[in-house]
């Protein structure tokens, strides 16, 4: 018979003894172990591997990181494309055509800038910001464009390039010493789909995805809360699965099965320990659960504003709707307002705890929105996709605020003046991030691919945002 | 042949309990189980002593390393882990309760050999097959692999059925290397689609990796070029209809070149009168052709074993020795003798004692696994986990394609094993580590667990709703049976296996401290053993 029969025998025999002793004795010795694994001689907390630390792991040998500004991005993704003159690019002047109802501008709290009509409280809030009015990469299909605007590249090619987020998460995540059990790139709530995700970078970077609804009563996060569950049944499951691990026992030592209780245990964290409660809302004063506005964007804002604290380098908004082909202005009168709140209360509460310094926000969609209103059936006053310019806002991190970037031509429908390329912005947040522009990123087949395109990979280019750092 | 049992959850779960009682009326005590041959089995469910299996060929090679390294082989699994461990292997798919019990209950001596020769002949075989194929031919609709979908499924179609109908590989792989055509109407055309590069040097390295499981790319620049003129001469071009293609043999391309040169360093001169592919077609396919059969052994050990006897298996190199160079020699040899019959070389290694040891070592000694001294733990590929959570649980996944318009959306009776295209997907395979489709490098595949992973099966509303609304846990509550009936019944369909003493204990200890709260109890049942090792690997 193997040691390890001998082993459960005599356990086995402890059980005879004592019948309860079953009870305690398999799962403490199954503990024991973990705890042996985990709190190695060098006494080192080895609990941060959110994905797996593969022994071949694909991460540089050297971090490429540069003295970093910002610590984290939190980027609020309009997703569907928002239209870009009835938010920070407007255009009362091109008359009923192309402003339709939405025909004011309202000056904001720096000189010589103005905004939609439906966004006062970030009037209020643009010393804190710089708007982009020139962005352009001319592509009018939601996938391809989100692809575009979030990697840089060019979209057709034969590689499938990793977005901004999951290269910040190669090189602000855990193989950069982050250690925190919360992952380094967070979805609220659901995820953009693959054309914005991690590409060949592979899954270890890809985005945890939340689910649930933050602006519910309680925020049930995919597979950190789980509805009707308590967390005293929650333990006796947990019992029940170490008790009933029969082949773990024949097998102790064994590699995969560590990682596994590895991954129980960071799981546990999250489920029933202290790192889980950053997605309690409830901790919150409820004044500043209304100023963020109590639907899911909003509390989403709140969301990320603690996940930053926290340390979480990357956290994304996905926030749908603003594919407006019809009803157009009556979804900018109702979603507008919401916008406005989150995102104003957002920029206030950051610099209020002093994040806003390390903190850079991000606020664009795929692309902006036909300036010419089509009145026609069946859109009846909508706006179509329109990537040959838009907007974007960035904000915190060492980005200066009360700024405009370029500008659209009178009627919003092409760059006049210093065009932005994706890849120019993207650039330039990472250099505020301390990631290399020049950085190799790590492709399965040994090509030679940098954190950011250059001409060399026949993407255009007109320098990073240099008036903003 | 048909399936016994039947295939829905409620049924399998009824058959089960009928089975479950008769177990308990045949033994009134658990220990006394006559049909299980193991002398100790209440303390090790997963050995036996018994000699179910004899040596074979592969055996006296293996064993051989292992006595020149010292090395003790482990013991042959029992018969409840070999059920589900050459079901999952070949199918893809669970044993049913009933299919597990009536093996394990089983007196034939040769009952090993029956199943292996049984399940090579089903359609779960060619399914599961099929799917680790397309991922080695990288069969995917969109980005960066662009078959389109209809292309996607008929080449999938086309290679899952040469599998189902055991289409001697040699032909196979002539097949798809010298077909012209079009990518709708005449599938293995898409072969030469399916590559992120369709440049000749592109084509040579996607040859070279499918079909001499080599890194082209690493070649000297010389050897790559002798080798991509074979391929200078294929060329595309589109039609009237819509995403065709016609891949065709095109002396007159731009950059065609007047000859290549082999692997083995000779030139041949491209006459005009034959398409170069079918040159090197007969060179590669030539049994005599170092590379080619030597390629496809390695890979389907390594399917079989988690590891190729030369690893990576799609890194043959002189620098990069197999393990075991006397049984890969003699593998080929048998492969070749058999007429390049792929299920042949499966029988032969699946009716091996190697692959049929427990995966319990003898000893820590890390030289043990890689020389395939015991059965190497893995977990299942997500595809294979998902779908034996949804038949367990009696539901569906949704799978949709994103990219591209309109959505492609499959029904909702779906298994992912036998998904045809690698753009259609759900969270759940890509939390898994489904592989893309982007290269067909076999590391594509990432089983290694992760901590998002463990959240999302203990924890998640996706499981939890699951096991909610299975009828194994809906008519637990109320069905009259015994704990010991119930708890058997969940055993045999989760694991395969009957429970032992102690864990029947353990359990019944849990109804009692639910007392009151069967339902969850019995909930809690099924959580635990969906989330033990045992369940989530190949074991």
């Amino acid at each position: 018979m193997s040691t390890h029969n001998a082993q459960y025998q005599q356990l086995r025999q402890l059980a005879a003894d004592d019948p309860t002793g079953l009870l305690a004795a398999l799962p403490l010795s199954r503990r024991e172990a973990l705890r042996r694994c985990l709190f190695g001689a060098a006494g080192l907390f080895l609990l941060n591997g959110w994905g797996l630390r593969a022994a071949e792991s694909r991460a540089p040998a050297a971090v490429p990181l540069k003295p970093a500004r910002a610590r984290s991005v939190i980027q609020i993704w309009m997703w569907g494309g928002p239209a870009h003159l009835d938010t920070f690019d407007p255009k009362p002047d091109a008359g009923y055509d192309y402003c339709g109802p939405l025909n004011k501008a309202i000056p904001t709290c720096v000189d010589g800038i103005q905004i939609g009509e439906l966004l006062p409280e970030l009037a209020r809030q643009a010393d804190k910001f710089a708007i982009i009015r020139s962005m352009t990469h001319g592509n009018n299909g939601h996938e391809t464009a989100s692809y575009i605007v979030q990697t840089g590249r060019l979209a057709g090619g034969r590689d499938v390039f990793p977005c901004a987020g999951a290269v910040t998460a190669l090189f602000k995540g855990y193989d950069a010493g982050y250690t925190g059990l919360i992952p380094p790139y967070i979805v609220l709530t659901e995820p953009q789909g693959r054309f914005s995700e991690a590409g060949f970078l592979g899954s270890r970077y890809k985005p945890f995805a939340t689910g649930g609804d933050p602006a519910a009563t309680r925020f049930y996060v995919e597979g950190v809360v789980a509805r009707g569950i308590s967390d005293e049944r929650q333990r006796a499951r947990r019992e029940l699965l170490h008790r009933l691990n029969t082949l773990g026992e024949f097998l102790p030592g064994n590699a995969s099965l560590k990682t596994l209780y590895e991954s129980e245990e960071q799981a546990y964290n999250l489920i029933l320990g202290d790192a889980g409660k950053v997605f309690d809302l409830s901790q919150e004063k409820d004044e500043l659960r209304d100023r963020y506005g109590r639907n899911t964007f909003g509390q989403s804002c709140l969301m990320a504003r603690r996940l930053v604290e926290r340390g979480v380098p990357w956290v994304t908004i996905n926030y749908k709707g603003w594919d407006t082909h019809k009803q157009h202005f009556q979804t900018m009168r109702r979603r507008l307002p919401e916008l406005d709140k989150g995102f104003a209360t957002l920029l206030q509460d950051l610099a209020d705890r002093g994040l806003l310094d390390t903190t850079i926000v991000w606020w664009s969609g795929e692309f902006g929105r036909t300036p010419r209103v089509q009145w026609e059936a069946p859109w009846n006053g909508g706006r179509n996709h329109w990537g040959r310019v838009f907007s974007a806002v960035v904000a915190g991190g060492g980005f200066k605020g009360g700024r405009v970037v370029g500008a659209s031509d009178n009627r919003g429908e092409e760059v006049k003046d210093r065009p932005v390329y994706p890849a120019d912005l993207i650039a330039t947040m990472y250099e505020l991030l301390g990631i290399d522009p020049d950085a190799k990123l790590p492709h399965p087949q040994g090509l030679e691919v940098r954190a950011v395109p250059g001409e060399r990979d026949g993407v255009p280019r007109a320098g990073k945002l240099v008036e903003l750092l | 042949m048909r399936r016994r049992g039947t295939n829905s959850c409620a049924g399998a779960w009824r058959v089960a309990a009928r089975l479950g009682c008769m177990a308990a009326i045949l033994g009134a005590n658990t220990s006394t189980f006559a049909a299980e041959p193991n002398p100790l089995p209440q303390l090790n469910p997963f050995e036996t002593d018994a000699l179910c299996t004899p040596r074979n060929v592969v055996d006296e090679l293996v064993e051989r390393r292992l006595r020149e390294l010292g090395l003790k082989p482990a013991k042959l699994c029992s018969d409840a882990v070999f059920v589900r461990r050459v079901f999952l292997e070949t199918t893809g798919t669970l044993p049913t309760a009933p299919e597990a019990a009536a093996f394990i209950q089983s007196r034939d001596p040769d009952k090993r050999r029956a199943l292996i020769d049984r399940l090579l002949e089903r359609e779960e075989f060619a399914d599961y097959q099929a799917m680790r194929w397309s991922d080695a031919l990288r069969i995917k609709a969109e980005f960066p692999i662009n078959l389109w979908p209809n292309a996607a499924q008929t080449y999938h179609r086309w290679v899952r059925a040469a599998l189902r109908d055991n289409m001697p590989y040699d032909a196979f792989a002539r097949e798809l290397l010298t077909a012209s055509g079009s990518n709708f109407r005449v599938p293995p055309v898409n072969f030469w689609r399916a590559t992120q590069n369709r440049e000749p040097v592109g084509l040579a390295q996607t040859v070279a990796l499918t079909f001499m499981g080599t890194r082209a790319e690493r070649w000297p620049s010389n050897k790559l070029a002798g080798l991509a003129a074979f391929f200078s001469q294929v060329g595309y071009k589109s039609t009237g209809e819509w995403k065709e293609e016609i891949v065709f043999w095109n002396p007159a391309a731009s950059n065609a070149a007047p000859s290549g040169v082999l692997p083995n360093g000779k030139t041949v001169v491209f006459d005009g009168q034959r398409d170069p592919r079918a040159l090197f077609a007969d060179w590669l396919v030539d049994p005599k052709n170092p590379w080619f059969t030597r390629a496809v052994v390695n890979r389907i050990w390594a399917w079989l074993f988690g590891r190729g006897i030369v690893h990576e298996p799609d890194d043959l190199r002189p620098d990069n020795p197999p393990s075991h160079p006397d049984l890969l020699a003699r593998l080929e040899v048998e492969l070749i003798a058999a007429r390049y019959d792929l299920k042949q070389l499966y029988r032969l290694i699946l009716n091996s004692q190697t692959w049929q040891r427990s995966c319990i070592p003898t000893s820590n000694d890390p030289r043990a696994e890689i020389h395939f001294a015991h059965y190497p733990l893995r977990r299942l590929d997500a595809e294979v986990l998902i779908d034996a959570i949804c038949r367990l649980t009696g539901s569906g996944e949704k799978y949709t394609s994103a990219i591209p318009e309109p959505f492609t959306v499959m029904p909702a009776d779906q298994r992912a094993v036998a998904l045809p295209d690698g753009s259609v997907t759900s969270p759940f395979l890509e939390l898994f580590g489904r592989p893309p489709r982007d290269t067909g490098l076999f590391a594509e595949r990432n089983n290694r667990i992760t901590a998002a992973q463990r959240l999302h099966l203990l924890n998640s509303s996706h499981i939890q709703r699951k096991l909610e609304d299975s009828p194994l846990v809906r008519n637990l509550g109320r069905s009259g049976q015994s704990p010991r009936e119930i708890i058997q019944g969940v055993y045999l369909a989760i694991l395969s296996r009957y429970p032992t003493d102690a864990e029947l204990k353990t359990v019944a200890e849990h109804f009692r401290a639910g007392a009151g709260r069967s339902r969850e109890a019995a909930l809690d049942l099924a959580w635990a053993l969906l989330n033990s090792p045992e369940f989530l690997f190949q074991h």
